[in-house]
Order: structure tokens, then sequence, then C-alpha cells
């Protein structure tokens, strides 16, 4: 399902240069450059504190680097690019008096999806009969299934993924490789904070360390 | 524009699931309004006097209520993450969650507050005045609150802090809002008061939006 190809996603990148971030008076990193294209995964590692949650979170524009710049050539002038990606953090994004299709029904008007494609997004995900229960009742492998059926509803090129295998089992975690692989593979990039392996082909920055 | 219509559906589910609806923002009404008479006394002429001033006190704190959860309930569960990656613009987001949040407390309010005000001995000529003017000026009440619970986002138990930036500077729409009723109680003209309190809200309109977004963005930096 996930042949959708990205419009201008070709050519599109991520430049990163220079980046420092400073949390109070630690330096969490400094001269940091990031290249990715589209088509490629990166996957993000380095000892807890290092950092990588930080850099997801100025990635996506919540935040701002100390120094240095973010650019993304290749978008469209007019288009901004938080419109251009999914960010998955610690936290679900769920909410659990809703059901799993309610809270994806709302990502996918909020995001630019098709609330159509829900139900095939959480059988991708092998939660589909967990559509209509409430959130609430869901095991956290369960909801963080349903929290990454989002990407699947909403398609976007760049994904940023913060420990997306956390509470996941074996096949629901080569379930995320196997996302990732086609995801890259239409033409999208992801950034994946992970020390778990991804099973699949990535390109590896270390943070806390020289990158590789 | 699905985003907006996405925001203000999931709110009015919500607020119909969590018992955070309609009822209760009128039984809360109802209550604030049952006590009076009883920290007063029986004096009705008395309290016939202050219910224009009761009433419009008794609509702000209905506002107050469930505003710190408005945007604090969504950073718990880290959807202002994704409110913020919206292909519509953060403000007309949060416009969106204000309107929502009006449907299920000011606009009730506004409907039964005649009923409330015949327990509170109001006049009959300020009963329909009463409800306009709270049809006007509580949505500015709930946009002051919108930059309140932007600005305190992420505080834990922020809902103190809260209160103490909003009630401030719901001063204005409380003077334009009682005035209204208490001319219309005493038979004179209130136009005045009533396009002042609209003035308020036509401002709030078109600043509080902006001034939220800014505030969230800050807020989470």
């Amino acid at each position: 399902m996930n042949g959708t190809s990205f419009p201008h996603a070709g050519e599109m990148r991520l430049e990163a240069r220079n980046l420092m971030i400073r949390r109070g008076y630690r330096l969490l990193f400094e001269g940091l450059d990031l290249d990715l294209a589209a088509g490629e995964v990166l996957q993000l590692t380095g000892p807890n504190g290092s950092g990588k949650s930080t850099l997801m979170r100025i990635l996506a524009g919540f935040s701002q680097a100390d120094a240095g710049t973010i650019r993304w050539p290749g978008l469209e002038e007019d288009d901004e690019p938080a419109n251009a990606l999914h960010y998955h953090g610690h936290r679900e994004g769920l909410r659990e008096a809703l059901t799993p299709a309610e809270n994806l029904a709302f990502a996918a008007g909020l995001l630019g999806g098709d609330a159509g494609s829900i139900p095939d997004a959480l059988d991708a995900l092998d939660v589909g009969p967990l559509a209509d229960l409430p959130v609430q009742v869901l095991s956290a492998g369960q909801r963080r299934r349903v929290a990454l059926a989002r990407l699947l509803v909403a398609p976007r090129p760049v994904w940023l993924l913060d420990e997306p295998l956390a509470a996941l089992d074996t096949a629901g975690q080569a379930l995320v490789g196997r996302l990732l692989a086609e995801h890259a593979a239409a033409g999208g990039m992801a950034i994946v904070a992970t020390h778990q392996p991804l099973g699949i082909d990535v390109r590896h920055l270390a943070l806390g360390g020289i990158p590789s | 524009m699905s985003a907006i219509l996405a925001v203000i559906r999931r709110e009015l589910t919500l607020a119909r699931r969590i018992g955070a609806g309609v009822e209760l923002g009128i039984v809360f009404f109802l209550i604030l309004i049952s006590v009076v008479p009883f920290a007063i006394g029986a004096d009705q002429k008395l309290i016939g006097r202050i219910a224009p001033a009761l009433l419009w006190l008794a609509a702000l704190l209905a506002t107050l209520l469930g505003l710190d959860r408005l945007l604090q309930a969504d950073e718990e569960d880290g959807i202002v993450d994704h409110l913020q990656l919206a292909e519509t613009p953060l403000m007309l987001v949060l416009a969106a969650k204000a309107l929502a949040h009006w449907l299920v407390t000011g606009l009730p309010l506004s409907l039964v507050a005649p009923l409330l005000g015949l327990m509170l001995a109001i006049e009959p000529q300020a009963m329909l005045p009463l409800s306009i003017s709270l049809l006007i000026g509580t949505p500015a009440l709930t946009l002051i609150g919108l930059i309140g619970a932007s600005l305190t986002v992420s505080l834990k138990r922020g809902g103190l802090l809260l209160s103490v930036l909003v009630l401030p500077l719901s001063i204005p729409t409380l003077i334009f809002g009682a005035t209204v009723v208490k001319e219309a109680a005493a038979g004179r003209a209130y136009s005045t008061p009533l396009m002042l309190l609209a003035g308020v809200s036509l401002i709030m309109l078109v600043v509080a939006p902006l001034a939220a977004a800014g505030a969230l963005r800050f807020a989470r930096n």
C-alpha cells in the first residue's frame, strides 16, 4: 500500500549544517552536519542523553538549534517543511477516550490524509480488529502500532521516528523495518532514532561520536 | 479546511465522551447561581440588583472550566506536535479549538442564562439583553483563555496560573457585559456597552489566535 510516490520527492533533500545545541550549560553537540536524500533511511544512535530526541524535535521544527541551519532543498517555495513531515515521538499522539479509527480520522483531517485509507492502514499494522475499541484498553504495543498507522493514513515524504520500536514485539519490529523500506522505495526519507537493528539498509549517525 | 472540521469534530466527540459536555457546564452555572442566596440571604431586592454581575461572573468561571485541559491534554498525549505539523496554519487550528470550546460552554450558557436569571429575580426586560450580551461576550472570554492555555501548555498543573493570567484580561468583557444587563434592567438604552462588548470580542477574534499560536510555539521551544 506504500506504492505512493511523493511529488518532487526525487529532488527533495535535507541539509543540516553546523548544528549546535546547548541544554543549559551542557553542550549536546556542535558542528553537526546532516545530509539525507530521497530514498534514504538514517539511523540515529548515541548514548542516553546525547541529544537524539532534541535533534529530532529540531528537525521537525518544534524547537530551534542554538546555531546552524536546516534546509530542505527541493521543497516547493510555498510549502512549509512542517507540511512534508511526520513526527512520531515518545508520546503516541493518541487520545485514550477515542477509538483508533477516530484518532486516525483526526490525524487524516489534520495532516492531510485520506480517511478512507484507515482500515487498510490498521490492517497493515495488524491492528485492524481493534479499530473501534477505545485506545484506553489497548496495550502499549497495540497503541504503538495504531500510532504508526498514521504514517500510512497521511502520506508525507519525511518520517522522523523517535524510538518507534519501543514496546513492539519481534513481528512488530520487523514490520516497522518493512514499512521503512517501502517508504524509502517510494521516494520518501526517514530518520529513525533507535538502538535496535532495523533489518534494512540504513545509513548511520552516532551522536556523541563521529558520524560514520 | 478539513483540518478545522477535524479539530471541531474531535473536540465535540471528546466533550460528549468524557462527560465534559454541555450538561456539565450548565450544571456548574446552575449550582453557582443557586448558592448565591445562601451566601447573601433572602433579600430579593438586593439579589435582583446584583444579579447581572453575578450571572456574568458565573459565566466567566464556567468558561474557565476545562480551559486548562484545552491544550494541556493534547500536549500530554503528544498531539500538539501534530497540531504544529497540520497543513492549516496553527492559528486557525487553535481558533477551531476555541470555537469548539465555546460551542460546549459559552453558547449553551447564553441560552439558559435567562432561566437562571429568573432564579435571581432579574428584571424581565433584562432577560433578552442578558442572553445577547453573553452570546456576544463569551467568545471573547474563550479566546482570552486560549492565549492563557497556550502559554501554560507545558506546565503541569497550570490551571491556577491560567486563571491568574486570564481573569485580569477578562475585565473589559466583564464590565461591558454586566453593564448591558444592568442598563437593560433599569430600562435604559444599552446599545453603547453592547457595541463596546462586540468590539472586544472582534478584537480578540483577530488577536487571540495569532497570539496563542505564537505563545504555543514559544512555550514549547
